[in-house]
């Protein structure tokens, strides 16, 4: 069974956005192996790295599933097989119901138009020659939406001021600009293609809090305004948990729980999700002082040689000996909350 | 406890094409034995400067050091000769960057790396040194420290780096550790432990600590005290309580508001700080914060407002403190 948000998103006022029951995105076993190669001359495949090992969700139209983990837990790689930038290893990709995996390059076109992304580092992330306006504009001429000149340039200016940008950064080029502002002009990008999905990967991490706060309240607004659904990669649990309709956490290729945002955050089920949620700070000094810190030792292994079993057990407070051969598959502990740890 | 550090005046400039940066502009605050000071604010504030100028590490040029004491047990640092200069960096001040994948060398062992400043600040010889670095890699938690000492710095993980840079950082049983922000690298379980690690081990060692950071969350479980600092001066100072639950300073205020806090409900829209950072190179006499404030009156652009004491130990800068105050208590 997949996971579904079906019934799952709560009609709460402090829920923004239009979550419907429609599925945009669903992904069914997704795996990505990247092989490891020796040799020079005749390399060959001594092992590989399971950035994703069987990942299995899905995404309601209008809504926001937040993807959490630490480096190298298989995020990016997952925003990036649903962008077809790796080629999977398996499982499909069901976009509007049609898998886009192995699409050949002509019907891919059509798809890119409505699927688009922000990226991390708004620093290397534009290109440095190109003048803001070009870069806005450039994708449409690419998907030839709009043939004529100054309709383009017309519809960047728009949407640099839907983006809280002057007109008059369409002549500027990107090192004129703060962080904050490039990040903007991102954001304008992926919008020139009235794109319907929209991929954040840490789209708000490189930049201050008090800039970071611009930015999350323009992804919002946005998402209101042309009722688009995110994917929102972060590591960044309490922005997640400001923007986010659900929450997938995951660890080392695996998804470990996925539920609704307010009841993975108030009662978190797996272990890793608990340690996760302990180990982020609060600004609050009282709270912080009387709060007990359970830290969980050890680091994350290598997705080289994956532990067996619950590849998270090496390092669980709570792991009991059949966690190291025996595979926990995701299962629905409450309407909703999805699991994978036999011990709960 | 007496001042293990003082910093007075303190003003750090950049002469650049572009005119000069004042990226530390009169900036004083003490340290005491055994303390941990947090320095908070965003990029490009000076926080880092104000650290790297009182190790002296300032490049000139652009940078230079151009007024300001800075008192370090009973010295003033920046009238030593450079000699006398090298014995305190790594022996009585160390420091702790933020990248733990640059700030070690790539082509040196760790064992090599730990002994270097031991053997060149102390008379230890390199048996000696080698079995203190031994003790050091088992006091910061690696497991198997003898082997880990023939390895290079690409073998660890960036969790296991930064644990090499503290035991680094306490070889010579130093009186004071910069930590530049010293997990903003790092992932939020592997912070965690750090956090904890440095912690512990200042508080045994009875070694004072400033500790450079943005993440207020950071601030709030490990220092006594806080400053924050806006284009290059310290705006706000305090016990971490007085920062937190009796800000004084707009900016101070905003910077709360504008992270998302796990510990209480969800709000429909964040209160983000509008504008961005002034350029540092076109200060005027007036507050800095001004274009970005809510509270700012033409009062603002007239003077650049005083550090004032509005309780014991805080002090404030701000013309419209008050009127801030009053607004925060009719809210409550």
């Amino acid at each position: 069974m997949t996971p579904s948000g079906q019934a799952a998103v709560q009609d709460s006022s402090h829920y923004r956005g239009n979550p419907t029951g429609e599925v945009l995105i669903d992904v069914r076993g997704l795996k990505m192996h990247f092989p490891v190669t020796e040799g020079v001359l005749i390399p060959r495949v001594v092992a590989s790295v399971k950035a994703v090992d069987g990942l299995s969700f899905q995404i309601m139209k209008g809504e926001t599933l937040g993807l959490v983990g630490e480096s190298g837990c298989g995020k990016t790689t997952t925003g990036r097989c649903i962008l077809q930038l790796e080629n999977p290893t398996s499982g499909e990709i069901m976009f509007h119901g049609q898998d886009i995996n192995g699409l050949d390059d002509k019907a891919m076109i059509d798809v890119r138009k409505k699927i688009q992304v922000i990226f991390q580092d708004p620093f290397s992330s534009l290109n440095p020659r190109m003048k803001i306006g070009e870069i806005i504009t450039e994708p449409m001429k690419v998907h030839n939406i709009f043939p004529d000149e100054d309709a383009r340039q017309k519809r960047a200016v728009d949407l640099l001021t839907t983006c809280g940008l002057k007109a008059n950064f369409y002549d500027r080029y990107p090192h004129e600009m703060s962080g904050g502002q490039r990040q903007r002009v991102g954001i304008a990008r992926a919008l020139a293609m009235n794109p319907e999905f929209i991929i954040c990967d840490e789209a708000v991490s490189a930049l201050d809090v008090s800039i970071q706060a611009q930015v999350i309240n323009l992804l919002e607004d946005l998402r209101d305004e042309f009722g688009l659904t995110y994917l929102f990669i972060s590591h960044d649990l309490s922005v997640v948990r400001h923007i986010c309709h659900r929450v997938a956490v995951m660890y080392l290729g695996h998804m470990v729980e996925l539920a609704d945002c307010d009841e993975l955050f108030d009662n978190p089920i797996h272990p890793y999700s608990q340690a996760l949620l302990e180990a982020v700070p609060i600004p609050d000094p009282d709270l912080e002082n009387s709060r007990e810190h359970k830290i969980i030792k050890g680091e994350i292994p290598s997705p080289i040689s994956p532990p067996s079993g619950c590849v998270f057990h090496p390092r669980c407070p709570k792991a009991v000996a059949k966690c190291s051969n025996q595979f926990p598959e995701l299962r629905e502990v409450r309407p909703g909350h999805w699991v994978a740890c036999t011990e709960v | 406890m007496g001042v293990l550090l003082e910093i007075d005046g303190l003003k750090t400039q950049f002469f650049t094409s572009a005119g000069t940066v004042k990226a530390v502009d009169g900036v004083s605050y003490t340290v005491d034995e055994g303390e941990t000071v947090a320095v908070v604010g965003e990029s490009g504030c000076g926080k880092s400067v104000t650290a790297m100028s009182i190790l002296r590490l300032i490049p000139w040029p652009p940078g230079k050091i151009t007024e300001g004491v800075i008192r370090f047990a009973g010295r003033d640092l920046l009238q030593l000769p450079e000699d006398e200069m090298r014995d305190v960096r790594g022996k009585d001040i160390s420091m702790i960057f933020q990248e733990p994948m640059t700030s070690l060398n790539p082509v040196l062992t760790i064992g090599l790396q730990l002994t270097e400043t031991m053997l060149t600040h102390t008379s230890a010889t390199e048996n000696e040194a080698r079995k203190r670095a031994v003790e050091l890699l088992d006091m910061v938690g690696i497991a198997e420290p003898e082997r880990r000492l023939a390895q290079y710095p690409h073998h660890l993980s960036g969790g296991m780096r930064q644990r090499v840079m503290i035991a680094m950082a306490l070889a010579c049983e130093p009186k004071l550790i910069i930590a530049d922000e010293p997990t903003t690298a790092l992932d939020v379980t592997i912070q965690a432990q750090i956090l904890e690690l440095m912690k512990n081990l200042t508080r045994d060692l009875g070694v004072a600590m400033i500790i450079i950071t943005h993440n207020l969350g950071v601030v709030a479980r490990y220092s006594d005290r806080v400053n924050v600092m806006y284009a290059g001066k310290i705006i706000e100072y305090g016990s971490a309580a007085d920062i937190y639950y009796r800000p004084h300073h707009p900016y101070t205020l905003a910077l709360l508001k504008s992270v998302p806090r796990m510990d209480q409900p969800r709000q429909a829209k964040l209160d983000p700080v509008e504008g961005q950072p002034p350029d540092l190179t076109m200060l005027d006499g007036g507050c800095a914060f001004r274009p970005r404030c809510r509270y700012a009156t033409d009062e603002c652009a007239k003077g650049l407002p005083p550090l004032e004491n509005v309780g014991s130990g805080h002090f404030t800068a701000c013309f419209q403190k008050d009127k801030l105050v009053s607004s925060l208590q009719e809210a409550s």
